[in-house]
């Protein structure tokens, strides 16, 4: 292993602009005579929209245009999109209501946007907005997603009877009935996965520009895909041709999903930058935030888990009910059917399973795809399953996982996936060795005489990432392909530009695919660029989501640097004046083997542009090559996560004192990054399972909407982490990656939770267990003990 | 409309405003030094922390005209010339920034808590001082291991004064 190459624990090549604040975010950016938008937004979750007076507000110092949905909608623009065709049990396709980028007639969640004011600046657009008045006629609403399919619940699209979207399902239902009749216990749980609102520290913005001498757009963007961005503002909403259209995403301050998604606010930008002739920049603010990005999980589940009497699992059954807001979202509808049932069979052989998924629209934010999307849900539902199973059998949960582990690969499941690779087993006990759990019962009654509860969680869960072959998406029903691009350009001097059609916000590609090039190529990493999150720089790109970046991404990366090398091969066989087949390519160097003749890659790259010393008719001049890499199956990163917790149960508070996470994430490049993805992924998931829940009261206001009322974890709500890695290379892509960057926030809530129903002994406790909840939950033991005693 | 003057970063600086400018604003907008950020609206998540006159403060929760005749120090003040803070040089070593969005407040937090605290820091010290600091990417893990060093690497080189003015 180089000091920088694959393995390497590289510290980041990005850090200097972040660590001196040289970064570069779309609200940094500023171009001559900007302007700026404010959003009015509809104060009601359900409403329509009449008369909308504007005259006051045109009037107000500053304004430079004041446009309203009904202006919109006569632009004949195109509405946003669901990209992802999920059909019913009946066959038919899913609801699909329009969803206009300022609304029209009706306002469908709080935080609708109905009108815009574009002025000098942007205090001067929130004074003016201010003088808007809007003729609301309220209707009634719906939140609850267990109430929207329910008769004489409000209707909120024409589309959407019942505001269902798809009944769907997977499995087989006969065999799934007959394991259960045949089971000798049966284990069931009821949950609701809570609502959770993304929360990337950067919020989302956008700048439009617009020229027209060439009748062209650039627009930047927080935006975790900006080529996917280009194609639905283009081909479905029609602002202008694809090549007309360039899209930007600078340094982009986290995502975890929600910047994957085309909003409304992009393309209002966009259109008012048309109109009024200058920039157009907004940018949230938290509370918009709140009320605009896509929000995350949001499912009401009953599961069943069937046991035969050795405790070997024989079946799942799963029903879910899916909250996907006012509208459906990018790619709102894979996120509970296909990211979600295909891993119920978690790390364990269940020979059937059978899911239904109702999803329905509601009064609230859209929810589409959060760090996991699908899967935490999935972890969810088996993890808790599986521990409550051993409790009910008096088994320790080990033991009755490694009873029904995988063991044998490729392993298909009941639910569509097929698992490539893994060793469960070895995870698992390489997590309870790290973690002591042999010492755990000494530490749980040492914390009782101190008056604390101590419980111990795990959560054995398996992921599908790498998204994704195209053609199976495609079967499936996507509108995209999930290959992903890339290209090496070698400079005259050496030095080499790597563009990926990837983008990193957060992640750290500058350094770990520089750390591949470096390597590949033998040149020091100094010596390599990433390009990437330009439209106009970079070939299409699919863009960075479902820990995609590393196992997609660096695939394509690795099939273009096969390509430089066999043409440099060709070049340097010219140079050497030996054969092609004679060629070796090892530290740098091409030499003839078995001879002392070589020439080193910096100068074969010089050579490559000169052209003087190989036959240009044969070989082309110059050192550049591309590529498309399409995955042949999802990776199946895997790992398992324990949590200990301590409660004091005269407040309820829970605190976690010691986490260990061993993951398998095949082949890593740079473990310090990886540990990173880890603890951040864990953090969100604590702050699924502790502190932080979306509530909307029955009339659809948002009543957690800003950090005040909103629990964001903090540095003081978090331990430390153990964290370390088995490794079985994923056998499907060339580098033998499987992807990291969700694992955290799909093991950890069920790990928490496990651990606190271990401390508190009762199973009747929903996410997030605040202090007021397991205290609650504490009383009812106690009381129940009490009257049966 | 009311004019302003401050030292930002070692230079005088002086503009006509509008009287509920914020210091954020201010910096961010009049002065172009974009590397202090804006997170949320309400106090909260500390990514716009910038010391006046040697103390941590929220800029978002200031206005610019209280700080008529301030010295105040932003992220692009902190290193001196192309030697980096070693606050600055702790996060990059301990891998504790992702995004990179909450990091210039982070590391001004971290440089005020080293000013009161001292360089000797204990996890959980770190760890409630960054109450008013929010990280959605690391898990703060390393933030607090970043701390942790750069405290020690502020004592060697004697930085603690440096870093107050």
């Amino acid at each position: 292993m180089s000091a920088t190459g694959i393995g390497a624990a590289v510290r980041r090549k990005e850090d200097f602009r972040f660590i001196t604040g040289k970064g570069q975010y779309t609200d940094d950016i500023s171009r001559p005579g900007q302007t700026s938008i404010y959003f009015l937004r509809s104060p009601h979750a359900h409403a329509r929209i009449g008369k909308i007076d504007t005259a006051a507000a045109a009037a107000m110092p500053g304004v430079v245009a004041v446009l309203t949905g009904a202006e919109f909608a006569e632009s004949k623009l195109g509405s946003l999109i669901c990209g992802w065709t999920v059909l019913s049990k009946d066959g038919s396709p899913m609801k699909m209501a329009p969803h206009p980028a300022l609304a029209h007639g009706k306002a469908n969640h709080v935080g609708d946007g109905v009108a815009v004011v574009i002025a000098e600046t942007l205090a001067q657009a929130k004074d003016a907005a201010e003088r808007i008045v809007v003729d609301y006629e309220v209707l009634p609403a719906v939140v609850d997603p267990m109430k929207a399919a329910a008769r004489g619940a409000p209707q909120i699209h024409d589309v959407a009877p019942d505001n269902t979207i798809y009944n769907w399902h997977i499995g087989d239902p006969e065999a799934t009935a007959a394991a259960f009749r045949n089971a000798s216990h049966v284990t069931t749980l009821e949950f609701v996965n809570n609502r959770l609102v993304p929360n990337p520290m950067e919020p989302r913005a956008a700048l439009a520009e617009y020229d027209p001498g060439t009748e062209s757009f650039t627009l930047w963007n927080t935006t975790q895909n900006p080529h996917v961005a280009r194609l639905v503002i283009s081909a479905f909403v029609g602002m202008a041709p694809e090549h007309k259209l360039r899209v930007i995403a600078p340094d982009v301050g986290g995502g975890f999903g929600s910047k994957i998604f085309i909003y409304p606010e992009e393309v209002v930008c966009l259109w008012a930058a048309r109109k009024v002739g200058r920039p157009v920049k907004w940018t949230a603010d938290r509370s918009e935030a709140f009320l605009t990005d896509a929000h995350g999980r949001d499912h009401v589940t009953k599961a069943q888990l069937a046991l035969d009497r050795e405790g070997r699992i024989t079946g799942l059954k799963v029903h879910t009910t899916a909250n996907l807001g006012a509208y459906m979202s990018t790619f709102s509808s894979a996120v509970p059917t296909f990211l979600y049932a295909p891993l119920l069979s978690g790390q364990y052989a269940i020979p059937h399973i059978y899911c239904e998924v109702d999803a329905v629209y509601t009064n609230t934010v859209p929810v589409d795809a959060y760090r996991g999307a699908g899967r935490p849900e999935a972890a969810y539902v088996v993890e808790r399953l599986v521990e409550v199973a051993a409790r009910e059998l008096n088994m320790e949960p080990a033991t009755l996982r490694k009873k029904n582990f995988v063991r044998t690969f490729p392993y298909q499941t009941s639910v569509a996936s097929l698992y490539d690779t893994g060793d469960f087993e070895a995870s698992l006990n390489k997590a309870m060795k790290i973690h002591d759990v042999e010492g755990f019962g000494r530490r749980k009654r040492e914390a009782e005489r101190r008056g604390r509860l101590r419980g111990l969680g795990f959560s054995a869960y398996i992921e599908a990432c790498g998204v994704a072959p195209s053609s199976l998406v495609g079967q499936l029903g996507a509108g995209v392909g999930l290959w992903e691009s890339a290209e090496i350009r070698v400079n005259p001097t050496g030095t080499v530009e790597l563009l990926t059609g990837t983008h990193q916000h957060g992640q750290g590609h500058e350094t770990t695919f520089a750390q591949v090039v470096s390597e590949r190529l033998g040149i020091p990493i100094e010596n390599v660029t990433v390009v990437h999150g330009d439209t106009d720089k970079v070939q299409f790109g699919m863009g960075t989501y479902g820990s995609r970046s590393g196992a997609v991404g660096l695939s394509a990366v690795v099939k273009a640097l096969d390509k430089v090398e066999n043409k440099a091969k060709k070049i340097a066989a010219h140079l050497l004046e030996a054969a092609e087949g004679d060629i070796v390519f090892r530290d740098g160097k091409f030499s003839v083997t078995g001879t002392d003749k070589s020439v080193a890659f910096a100068d074969l790259a010089l050579q490559a542009y000169v052209a003087h010393k190989f036959p240009t008719a044969e070989i082309e001049p110059g050192l550049k090559e591309g590529a498309f890499y399409d995955p042949t199956n999802f990776t199946f990163p895997a790992g398992c996560h324990i949590c200990e917790v301590e409660i004091d149960p005269a407040t309820g508070e829970t605190q976690i004192v010691a986490w260990t996470a061993v993951d398998d994430f095949g082949t890593v490049i740079n473990p310090m990054i990886v540990e990173g993805q880890v603890h951040g992924g864990v953090a969100q998931g604590v702050g699924q399972a502790l502190y932080e829940h979306t509530v909307y009261d029955d009339r659809g206001q948002l009543m957690t909407g800003s950090y005040m009322d909103y629990a964001m974890p903090r540095a003081e709500n978090l331990p430390s982490l153990k964290v370390d890695t088995t490794v079985t290379k994923c056998p499907g892509n060339p580098l033998g990656i499987k992807g990291c960057g969700e694992a955290g926030a799909i093991a950890a809530p069920a790990a928490v939770m496990n651990a606190i129903t271990d401390a508190i002994g009762t199973e009747k406790i929903e996410m997030p267990a605040t202090p007021q909840s397991v205290w609650a939950a504490i009383q009812s033991v106690n009381n129940n003990r009490r009257a049966a005693e | 409309m009311p004019t302003v003057s401050m030292t930002v970063n070692g230079k005088q600086v002086k503009a006509d405003i509008d009287p509920r400018t914020l210091l954020v604003q201010f910096l961010r907008e009049n002065l172009r030094l974009t590397g202090t950020h804006v997170g949320c609206d309400t106090s909260q998540c500390g990514a716009c922390v910038v010391h006046v006159n040697g103390k941590a403060i929220k800029s978002c929760t200031a206005l610019a005209l209280g700080m008529d005749g301030a010295e105040v120090t932003t992220i692009e003040g902190l290193a001196s010339g192309s030697q980096l803070h070693p606050m600055q040089e702790a996060f990059r070593e301990n891998h504790g920034l992702q995004c990179g969005f909450c990091t210039p407040g982070m590391i001004m937090t971290a440089v005020d808590i080293v000013r009161r605290k001292g360089h000797d820091l204990e996890e959980k010290l770190i760890r409630e001082e960054l109450e008013g600091n929010i990280c959605r990417c690391t898990g703060y893990h390393n933030i607090v291991k970043a701390i942790g060093a750069g405290a020690k690497a502020m004592a060697k080189e004697g930085s603690t004064q440096q870093a107050a003015e």
